[in-house]
């Protein structure tokens, strides 16, 4: 058999890059709601908000642990199979790397350990303050790897040096440029708006599945409705930044948003908007479309009659495959449509009184968890194939930039090697996820016992079992009997 | 003032602070096959808990800062042991799922998994580290373009194999002293003679070692005549490593830790002189080594890169301090959350 090293490669990166992205954006959500929380909590001292913190800290935790355990591959992957691309950028992603580590990575980890274990050894504005360090750690990391991503879309601030060895690559000569390339701004406030929209909908989806199941009422309550403002808010925000991205494309990517809008023949007039088809590249036409006319004119030019550039001006060899980018940003686009109005029914029934009554709309918000991690995925697939077949767009092809000394059997065993290890934590994460959301959050009536999240005198009293166990377990056992539902 | 130099210190800092850090937590690891029950394994767990993924962060930090300051030694050493690097991430991945995952289920088998995960996956993680350094210490087969194809056995030589095991060693004893401060009553007993124990293996694997180094490869030592002050080093380590074993016997465990960590930051900076300024020897022919020089970012990133740094490295400092302050002290049966 024939295998092919540089598709084996890009297949690797697309599933660990994929894979990862689902926690990071889930953790900035969540960071910032939890910041709220502690917020009020600090504010009013309704114990009703120490509860959801401490609840949402735990939920938190394992989707930051997914996140670091996903993140290093990333991290190790540029080197192992990217290693030319790796030369090419080194010196421009140097100090955005290294700017990402230093103020990022570090602040992250170190008050994330306050967050999750300091409940009871520290103060409560000391804890307030880890909350916001962690999540203004999690944004930093977010803007540094962005604005990598963003110079790779639309490079600036370099020039082009060839080496010693005979390779070209690119070094930095304004490091501000650099940092605030083209699509840096555009790009990096449509990544937080998305993130913002997951953390609302995940935790929309677990207060709506206590409503449903009438238990931790008022914390859900609660929850949900802290969580819908957000959610209702970010959705609309997430319209207004895709447009803004979508301009800078159209005026730095132009055949990338041309694929995104499956857009083959400039013409002379308006450009229409698809709002459905299938692209067919090879004949240059969409089957089965629905065209809005002049809308797409209206929206990158904001004049009906102006031409969109049209994949008819790029060599076909320079094209990116037209139909995933279509397929993709057209899907975001209708998700995004779709978390607006179901926040805008939801902010509707609650004025009417009937939000918690209204059940088939909390189960729609049960699952609109996978909409919300789907719609980040595929804003980034839209980015990410829409700049093919370059790996540095104009500067340097994916096949490229791959690793020349990487046979593709080694590849094929890595590939093999992530997809069993990310099955099992996927299940893993599922799991202990579902464990802690049927556990619940602690009653708020329970005065904190220091150190302990739960009442650890209740849980002692209980222990009769003295030989092997410790409290805790015991308490575990305790709490896990008295939620109502046995672990499976 | 020379950038190239500069960083590669820089660098030896990263990778010193990292030893002494994830060092003892790797060692945990490493020992939890000394604890005897489920509530001990959730002591030692426990331990680390707090400051095992800030302790990675230093890894994390070194790979990206090796990935800026020295872009093509970077991609050379990655790509070229494409195996054991994803050997190696498959350990990590495993490593941290099984400290946060343990305590979520009660079962038996569910426990023993994580348990048998977290204990071999900490030992793998040491060997590889230490298999690495050995493999540069002799040199790889690097070629003209800079890159090159590491077979297994260009890895897992003889040698790189001992310098796995020591590093092994060099974890357990750290952990093992770690484990001593953190621990109370029987444990901490045991732990004691744990601590003689793991220190008696290190002192026989760092002669070995040593000597072996020494005797065989005469590019490690050949930097001693250049820079004379490397000596000092190498008489400090061993003043660092004489001192734990009379911290153990006078019972101070807090010196024996520092003293322990003095000897993984000794430890790094001797692999740095014997580097200098290679950071991957070629063994086909000496001019295609990509060195500090060659294989670096330009002075400008490299300047950009120092800034970046000297302003960040306080609050580096500042966040380890109050996290470690934080979690001072035993480790108390009703905190443990693991």
């Amino acid at each position: 058999m024939n295998l092919d090293p540089l598709l084996l490669s890009r297949i690797q990166f697309a599933l660990t890059i994929m894979f990862h992205y689902i926690f990071p954006p889930l953790t900035i959500g969540l960071g910032v709601l939890m910041v709220i929380i502690e917020g009020l909590w600090l504010k009013t001292n309704n114990p009703i908000y120490e509860s959801m913190a401490r609840f949402w800290t735990k939920i938190f935790a394992v989707n930051f642990a997914m996140g670091v355990a996903t993140g290093i591959v990333m991290e190790f992957e540029f080197g192992t199979n990217w290693s030319h691309y790796s030369k090419f950028v080194g010196d421009v992603f140097g100090s955005a790397l290294a700017a990402e580590g230093i103020f990022a990575f570090f602040l992250e980890s170190g008050f994330l350990s306050v967050l999750v274990f300091g409940w009871g050894k520290v103060s409560k504005p000391v804890h307030f303050f880890a909350t916001l360090m962690v999540c203004l750690g999690s944004i930093f990391s977010s803007i540094w790897i962005t604005i990598a991503n963003s110079w790779q879309q639309t490079p600036a601030g370099y020039k082009l040096v060839q080496s010693a060895e005979g390779f070209m690559r690119a070094e930095i000569v304004d490091f501000w440029a650099m940092v605030f390339n083209p699509s840096t701004i555009p790009r990096l406030l449509h990544v937080w708006i998305g993130a913002f929209v997951l953390g609302a909908f995940f935790a929309m989806s677990v207060s709506a599945f206590y409503i449903l199941k009438n238990r931790h009422v008022e914390f859900a309550e609660r929850s949900f409705k802290i969580s819908l403002v957000y959610a209702a808010i970010v959705s609309m925000l997430a319209g207004a930044t895709g447009h803004l991205q979508a301009c800078e494309v159209a005026d730095n990517q132009p055949e990338k948003l041309a694929a995104m809008e499956a857009h083959f023949e400039t013409g002379t007039g308006g450009t229409g908007l698809y709002l459905f088809g299938i692209p067919d590249p090879k004949n240059r036409t969409v089957n089965a479309g629905v065209q809005v006319p002049y809308l797409l004119s209206l929206l990158v030019h904001f004049d009906p009659n102006k031409p969109v550039t049209g994949l008819d001006k790029f060599a076909e060899r320079d094209w990116p495959p037209v139909a995933i980018p279509f397929t993709a940003f057209h899907l975001m686009v209708g998700l995004g449509g779709y978390f607006v109005a179901v926040t805008i029914l939801a902010l509707f029934l609650w004025w009417r009184k009937k939000l918690f009554t209204t059940r088939w709309l909390l189960w729609a918000f049960v699952f609109s968890t996978i909409p919300a991690i789907a719609a980040n995925e595929l804003g980034w697939v839209t980015a990410e194939v829409g700049r093919q077949p370059w790996i540095v767009y104009h500067l340097l092809r994916t096949s490229e930039g791959l690793s020349k000394s990487v046979a593709a059997s080694h590849v094929l065993a890595s590939i093999i090697m992530f997809s069993a290890i990310y099955a099992m934590l996927f299940v893993l994460w599922i799991y202990v996820l579902h464990q802690k959301i049927l556990h619940g959050p602690e009653p708020a009536s329970v005065p904190p016992v220091a150190g302990s999240s739960q009442g650890l005198m209740d849980a002692a009293t209980e222990l009769n079992d003295p030989s092997g166990d410790s409290m805790t377990s015991a308490k575990q056992r305790k709490s896990s009997s008295t939620s109502g539902e046995e672990p499976a | 003032m020379d950038m190239h130099v500069v960083w590669f210190v820089l660098l030896g800092v990263l990778l010193a602070g990292y030893g002494v850090l994830d060092g003892f937590d790797l060692g945990v690891g490493i020992l939890h096959f000394c604890a005897k029950n489920d509530e001990e394994r959730r002591i030692f767990m426990h331990s680390i808990g707090p400051v095992w993924d800030g302790n990675e962060v230093w890894l994390v930090t070194f790979g990206g800062a090796l990935f800026a300051a020295f872009p093509n030694a970077y991609a050379a050493a990655f790509s070229g042991f494409y195996l054991p690097f994803m050997a190696l991430l498959c350990a990590l991945i495993f490593r941290g799922i099984s400290i946060e995952f343990r305590s979520k289920h009660e079962h038996k088998l569910w426990r023993g998994f994580f348990d048998l995960a977290f204990c071999l996956s900490s030992i793998w993680i040491c060997l590889l580290f230490g298999v690495a350094v050995g493999d540069t210490i002799l040199g790889l087969p690097v070629e003209s373009h800079g890159d090159f194809v590491g077979t297994l056995q260009d890895v897992f030589r003889p040698y790189a194999l001992l310098v796995g095991a020591f590093a092994v060693s060099v974890c357990a004893m750290h952990g093992s002293i770690y484990l001593y401060l953190k621990t109370e009553g029987a444990l901490q007993n045991r732990m004691h003679s744990v601590m003689w124990t793991t220190f008696g293996i290190f002192l026989v694997l760092y002669m070995v070692t040593t000597l072996l180094t020494v005797i065989t490869i005469p590019n490690s030592i050949a930097n001693f005549q250049r820079f004379p002050w490397a000596w000092g080093i190498a008489f400090l380590n061993i003043l660092a490593i004489a001192n734990i074993p009379r911290c153990i016997f006078t019972l101070k465990p807090g010196q024996a830790f520092l003293s322990s960590a003095a000897t993984i930051m000794g430890l790094t900076a001797l692999f740095g002189v014997a580097l200098f300024p290679n950071l991957l020897r070629s063994t086909i022919k000496e001019s295609w080594s990509l060195t500090i020089y060659n294989a670096a970012s330009s002075e400008t990133t490299l300047w950009i890169m120092f800034w970046i740094a000297i302003m960040g490295i306080p609050f580096v400092i500042a966040y380890t301090c109050i996290v470690y302050w934080v979690f001072r002290g035993k480790v108390k049966r009703e905190d443990i959350l693991y």
